[in-house]
């Protein structure tokens, strides 16, 4: 039995490992990180990373890359605070608007990788590039405001909790996230996909289609995430989440996901994201600057990826 | 494939001229020798480290951590110039150098041997190299006053011999060095056999392998290139700006590199282009760059129109790939 969870779950379980070391370690440091309200407090910075995280699971384990979420998201601030404030959209239908402009440029990666027989790696680097650019014309350096009545979201709590609405989201589409991913034909395909897309192509499973439907996934996913980042920050602007594509990486990584597609569960990401989060918390509070940071989190992202090659060669696979 | 090439060069030569005919009718302050110079000036840092990331792109990998190996190197160079001028410029040029080829080979070591995705490996790196960027400089910038004048006059002055040349003896040490670079790269790939390997692996992995080739120190190899590459060009970064901010230095450079490398016809399907190509998608670069500003197009527009050149040579590419499949496939 546990012979058979280790096998099965051997990643999965050293992200909780190393969650749990990190988190004494640092509430060792600083006794703060046992007050529940500051925990909770600090964890909204991570939420529109978990939500991106979420669909990134997915184009990993399908076996490609999406590095244009962050500037999807970025656009998608720039875009929906534009139509409220130029062109009278009602503050409400950002709700709308963010997720459908996403998807939108989501497909386009999507139709392009699929369509157009590009490697997604190099396609979503290119739009990674270009929708910020078209953020970065439309803002410049400014910034556009947030309509007043959709600021401060991740202060409104559940009554009686510590539980904040972003983070009740993000538990929510995690649970659907894994239900789809585990237990739908749909969460099968994309695995197959990208255990052997030859294969699976072989095998009849519509290829094509899946790919542009997981890079709109992406899209919609990065649309949410703007507007949690928007609701929180209070404007928008063309760098928004800039860099925020290494965390998002390294969580769904670290969580246990092959970088060369076929494997990965929802639980590891959201336990590496929870990784990346008090490590980053951690060295914030003894005063590490972020540029430090990133660095510790680029290493974190290096090691897994070592560490799985390595167990992987172990296994003789 | 020789007529392939050739077509991707002639269309960078006729983009070129286009660009420069639109500038020159709309301001013809563009063709100013002040604003060739300041195109000339651009060019070099571009090309340099360009050069690497070519024959990174042929054998199918990419180094996004290109533009924080420049800043690392650059920053180290201009702090060991500061701190310990003794050194000489030429010392000091070729530790920066040297840094970038050991950053290029800890890249090129987990992607051939340890089998780390190069896109894996190299973004880990960027944060990495730019947070150790931090470290060495404590946060601090270097100014130019606390640099020595041979450096900054890398990108002032040209060769003595040619003083008495009109206009060729405005064209500072900076130019000549990259075209120097590029001459060598050019050979390199051309001539050698480790750069007839580079297109061997890139054309066909599995058939390079079979044939002999050592792809595992291939691979090795053209990373460290593309980290000597990054290090010259953290140099004469040194030199052309004098101020070295660690957050600034380098900051995004991949973008522009990995751009002027795919603009100029390397495939990211590997196995073709070269640095001909290269060295005009650098030039073409450098003269959309000055025109935008000549033009007072906001700079906001650079992002998104590298982005977009990207994406319509990526395309333009698998176009001319599966075009080129397909005549074989007919010839077979």
């Amino acid at each position: 039995m546990i012979s058979r969870i280790r096998s099965r779950f051997g990643p999965e379980i050293v992200a909780v490992v190393l969650l749990l070391l990190a988190f004494g370690f640092s509430a060792f440091r600083e006794p703060r990180f046992l007050d529940a309200e500051y925990l909770f407090d600090r964890s909204t910075l991570y939420m529109e990373a978990g939500i991106l995280a979420l669909s990134m699971t997915f184009v990993i384990i399908a076996g490609h890359i999406d590095l244009s979420v962050t500037s999807i998201l970025a656009l998608v601030g720039a875009i929906c605070t534009t139509l409220v404030s130029k062109y009278g959209l009602p503050p409400v239908a950002m709700i709308i608007v963010a997720p459908v402009v996403g998807g939108a440029l989501g497909a386009l990666n999507g139709l392009l990788v699929s369509k157009g027989k590009l490697p997604s790696l190099v396609v979503t680097l290119a739009t990674m590039a270009l929708f910020r650019g078209v953020a970065q014309i439309l803002l410049g350096d400014h910034s556009l405001p947030m309509p007043k009545e959709l600021v401060g979201i991740h202060k409104i709590q559940l009554p009686g909790t510590y539980f904040h609405v972003p983070m009740v989201l993000l538990a929510i589409l995690a649970v659907i996230a894994a239900g789809v991913l585990h237990r739908t034909v749909w969460g099968r395909w994309v695995t197959a996909l990208g255990t052997n897309a030859e294969a699976a192509r072989h095998a009849g499973i519509p290829t094509g289609k899946i790919l542009i439907q997981l890079f709109t996934l992406s899209g919609v996913a990065a649309g949410i995430g703007s507007m949690l980042m928007l609701s929180r920050l209070g404007v928008a602007r063309f760098d928004h989440a800039r860099g925020l594509e290494l965390d998002v990486i390294t969580a769904v990584v670290l969580g246990g996901a092959s970088i060369f597609g076929g494997r990965g569960t929802i639980v590891g990401t959201i336990t590496a994201l929870g990784l990346v989060g008090v490590v980053q918390t951690g060295m914030g509070v003894a005063g590490v600057k972020a540029e430090v940071q990133v660095a510790v989190i680029g290493l974190l992202l290096i090691v897994s990826v070592l560490f799985s090659n390595f167990t992987a060669r172990k296994r003789g696979r | 494939m020789k007529k392939l090439l050739a077509r991707r060069e002639l269309s960078l030569v006729v983009a070129i001229i286009l660009i420069v005919g639109v500038a020159v009718a709309l301001q013809p302050r563009f063709a100013s020798e002040q604003n060739i110079r300041s195109i000339l000036l651009w060019v070099p840092l571009l090309a340099v480290a360009a050069m690497g990331q070519t024959a990174v792109i042929i054998t199918r990998g990419i180094d996004v951590s290109v533009g924080s190996i420049l800043g690392l190197a650059g920053m180290t160079t201009a702090i060991l110039l500061r701190d310990y001028p003794q050194l000489g410029v030429g010392g000091a040029a070729v530790i920066g150098i040297g840094l970038g080829a050991i950053l290029g080979a800890i890249n090129g070591g987990m992607i051939a041997f340890a089998k780390v995705p190069p896109i894996v490996a190299t973004l880990g790196t960027l944060g990495i190299y730019r947070g150790l960027t931090f470290i060495v400089s404590g946060g601090r910038q270097v100014d130019d006053y606390q640099l020595p004048k041979d450096l900054m006059n890398w990108s002032l002055e040209g060769p003595a011999l040619l003083s008495n040349v009109p206009f060729i003896n405005s064209i500072p040490w900076v130019v000549w060095i990259a075209l120097l670079v590029m001459i060598l790269s050019h050979l390199g790939m051309t001539y050698t056999s480790y750069g007839r390997d580079v297109y061997a692996l890139g054309g066909n992995p599995d058939a390079a392998a079979l044939r002999g080739i050592p792809v595992n120190f291939v691979t090795f190899m053209a990373y460290v290139l593309c980290g000597i590459g990054g290090g010259f060009a953290g140099v004469l970064y040194a030199s052309r700006y004098g101020t070295v901010n660690p957050s600034g230095i380098g900051n995004g450079f991949e973008l522009q590199v990995i751009a002027a490398v795919v603009i100029g016809g390397v495939s990211v399907f590997g196995g073709t282009g070269g640095a001909p190509g290269v060295a005009l998608s650098c030039l073409l670069l450098g003269v959309v760059n000055v025109a935008l500003s000549v033009l007072a197009i906001a700079d906001t527009w650079q992002m998104a129109i590298y982005g977009l050149v990207l994406l319509v040579a990526i395309i333009a590419d698998e176009r001319f790939a599966r075009s080129a499949r397909k005549r074989a496939g007919e010839a077979v």
